[in-house]
């Protein structure tokens, strides 16, 4: 593939561009259509199954009164399960204390924090698991040795690990990104161990009858070939380390994260079940955001070696 | 943004803290420049002429049992007042949550004093560890049973039969002893586990559920009722007191409490009374100061809703005031009941050992407050709060 890249000729490239951005709306479009059907099906939900409906209000200067009993009655679709999607809409807007400053302000400022904080584990995580991958690559005994612990890691819930850690290291910014660190290093361990043997066989063959020394087979073969299994683990490991840094959060008490407004409206569920919506909403955002930027470093760093062929299936 | 500005507010609460230092440290030619330059608050000049120095300030961590809520107010009311900083002392609160353990962050030297329910420590005393609590700050159980009017649970006979919700996990021992009261035993009942919201009453999947006065049944009554699109009112709703001399199975809650071995350790004792005299100043001032106390508590808890926590503030007085002995200072009859019931439902396996509670340190704060501050509230009355939806 990198050598029909440096083939194409220049309108061809052209061509190419032209199709990635199309594709880009397409792919937009079609996430919009299915975020819409989900929001339709999710009313039609409530309008067949859910609590009545007490609509009264003005729009645009329009006065609407509408009420409806829906006919049947689904536990899953009542008000306190599923609440209507203008009400989590509306609770970003609403202020969220009496004269306070709205909540989606103060969410998006929790997010941040919680941003920044699964910002540094996953730099902590990608390369405690990147050194690990290395050093397997070059030492089988290790990896024999230490890949079922690192598999096994995995395994332990992540919720049991977190308090041993605030309690090892005193709550704080620590803890939360070695929790962080701890989701996020084993994707890439197990993607850079992958990638850094991904190199054509014959190219290490040539690698090794040119005398090169370890490390220069290490940084000029197989780090270049890992890039594309490195990159795909890296942005698992983005959205691992959204959810590690909620976690290792809760038991650290930390109140300036998005932990603490899952905790808060957790236990305030029944009167606004609309807020913890909402919360939600905004940490799968900020999940999207960080593998988003993952994504952009990706297409960055890639197009370099591949020009601007788009390899992905399906174009 | 949010984090920009507490880094903003941080540094510059440092730099003022560094300032704060050099001026009353050095020898300084003009420490009444220094000091008003450097602190804007009157209450920090004031502690800073009254210790030799702010470095002599002695550091406290104090743990908390959740996040910041009106349970606490009379704390934050201390730190916000100075009164901490009056008495010398440095405090800085851990906050609980889900998965902090409050008790054992004192037990393990996370924290120097903590503030949890008196059986819970009990427990872990049992267990080995050294913790004796110091001020029994409620002097009544918040803890309630409700149930909708519809159901006709008026008195505990009622519950007989019915599925009734728990929190169980050392919740239940107050539930279970009024039921065996009764004439019933609690596990031939259907007692179900509930969960921490009160879904399962609204849903109907409980006819009786177990409520904080000051939380868990404000919270139903900021819920709408779907049927209506109207908040449901506490005409809706039957509430069974445990404090209720007709129930009487009242278990103590909220006191204070610090490790016995970190008592014993230099002048600890002295600054346990300190931190004790402050906080018990800062209950009475909120008491006193029932909206400030309130606006406080939701600075520091951005995520809270004003009406709530107004409702909070009020119960939570009612459960401390009246306190006859004095804030802070522990009823014995009281004690004896927590305990009789705490041994009788397995909570504990027997009486704590001697040390378990000690009211000198307490007694020795209200003493130390002497007349300055109401330490009894006699006169207390409740005020009445309109809950919000959403508890906005």
């Amino acid at each position: 593939m990198a050598v029909a890249a440096g083939s194409l000729s220049p309108t061809a490239r052209a061509a190419s561009v032209g199709r990635r951005s199309i594709s880009v709306w397409r792919k937009a479009a079609v996430a919009i259509v299915v975020l819409l059907a989900v929001l339709l099906i999710w009313e039609a939900a409530k309008w067949l199954g859910g609590d009545p409906w007490f609509i009264h209000g003005t729009v645009f200067g329009v006065r609407i009164d509408y009420e409806h009993r829906p006919p049947l009655q689904w536990r899953i679709a009542d008000d306190l399960s599923l609440p209507h999607v203008w009400d989590v809409t509306r609770a970003f807007v609403d202020p969220a204390q009496r004269n306070g400053p709205l909540l989606g302000l103060v969410l998006s400022g929790q997010a941040l924090f919680t941003f920044r904080e699964a910002l540094v584990g996953f730099v902590f995580g990608g390369i405690l698991g990147l050194g690990l991958a290395v050093w397997f690559v070059h030492s089988q005994l290790a990896e024999r040795a230490l890949v079922p612990y690192v598999v096994a890691s995995q395994t332990v819930p992540i919720l049991a690990i977190s308090p041993i850690v605030v309690n090892a290291t005193k709550a704080g910014w620590l803890s939360v990104a070695l929790v962080t660190a701890y989701l996020t290093f084993f994707p890439v361990t197990i993607g850079a161990l992958r990638g850094l043997r991904a190199a054509d066989p014959r190219a290490f063959e040539l690698f090794r009858s040119y005398a090169a020394s370890r490390r220069q087979i290490l940084m000029r073969l197989r780090m270049p070939a890992s890039l594309p299994y490195l990159f795909a683990a890296l942005r698992i490991a983005a959205a691992a380390a959204v959810i590690g840094a909620i976690i290792g959060e809760i038991p650290a008490g930390i109140q300036d994260g998005l932990a603490s407004a899952i905790v808060n409206y957790n236990q305030y569920y029944v009167t606004a079940p609309e807020r913890l919506w909402a919360t939600i909403v905004l940490c799968s955002a900020v999940g999207l955001v960080f593998v988003g930027l993952v994504k952009l470093a990706e297409a960055v760093v890639l197009r370099r070696r591949y020009g601007t062929l788009d390899v992905s299936p399906g174009q | 943004m949010k984090f920009a500005r507490t880094g903003a507010a941080l540094i510059a609460a440092l730099s003022v803290a560094l300032a704060a230092c050099t001026g009353t440290g050095a020898s300084s030619p003009s420490p009444a420049g220094a000091s008003t330059a450097a602190s804007p608050s009157p209450a920090a000049s004031a502690s800073a002429a009254a210790s030799p120095s702010a470095g002599a300030m002695t550091k406290v961590k104090f743990q908390l049992q959740w996040v910041a809520q009106a349970q606490f107010a009379g704390y934050y009311a201390a730190l916000d007042q100075g009164y901490y900083k009056d008495e010398g002392l440095d405090v800085s609160f851990l906050l609980g949550g889900p998965q902090v353990d409050n008790i054992n962050a004192v037990a393990v030297n996370t924290a120097d004093i903590g503030t949890g329910w008196l059986p819970k420590m009990l427990q872990s005393r049992e267990n080995g560890t050294d913790l004796v609590s110091i001020a029994q700050v409620f002097q009544r159980s918040g803890t309630r049973m409700a149930s909708f009017k519809s159901k006709n649970i008026t008195t505990i006979n009622d519950f007989h039969g019915k599925k009734i919700g728990s929190w169980l996990l050392g919740n239940e021992p107050e539930l279970f002893a009024a039921l065996t009261k009764a004439g019933f035993d609690p596990t031939k009942e259907s007692v179900i586990k509930q969960n921490f919201d009160m879904s399962g009453l609204l849903k109907g999947d409980l006819d009786v559920a177990q409520a904080m006065i000051y939380n868990e049944y404000a919270q139903v009554l900021e819920a709408k009722n779907p049927q209506t699109g109207q908040l449901y009112q506490p005409t809706d709703f039957n509430v069974l007191d445990f404090n209720d001399p007709a129930v009487g199975t009242a278990m103590l809650q909220d006191q204070i409490f610090a490790r016995d071995s970190w008592l014993k350790q230099g002048n600890n004792q002295d600054v346990a009374t300190r931190f004790l005299k402050a906080s018990f100043k800062g209950w009475a001032y909120c008491r006193d100061n029932q909206q400030k106390c309130v606006d406080l508590v939701l600075k520091a808890g951005s995520q809270l809703g004003a009406s709530h926590q107004a409702w909070q503030m009020n119960e939570i007085n009612a459960l401390i005031w009246p306190s006859p002995n004095g804030v802070g200072v522990l009823d014995q009859k009281l004690w004896d009941q927590t305990i009789q019931i705490a041994t009788t439902y397995k909570i504990l396996k027997a009486a704590p050992t001697a040390g378990a509670y000690r009211t000198d340190l307490a007694q020795a704060a209200v003493t130390a407050l002497g007349t300055s501050v109401e330490t009894k509230g006699a006169n207390f009355q409740k005020q009445t709060v309109t809950l919000n939806p959403g508890g906005n």
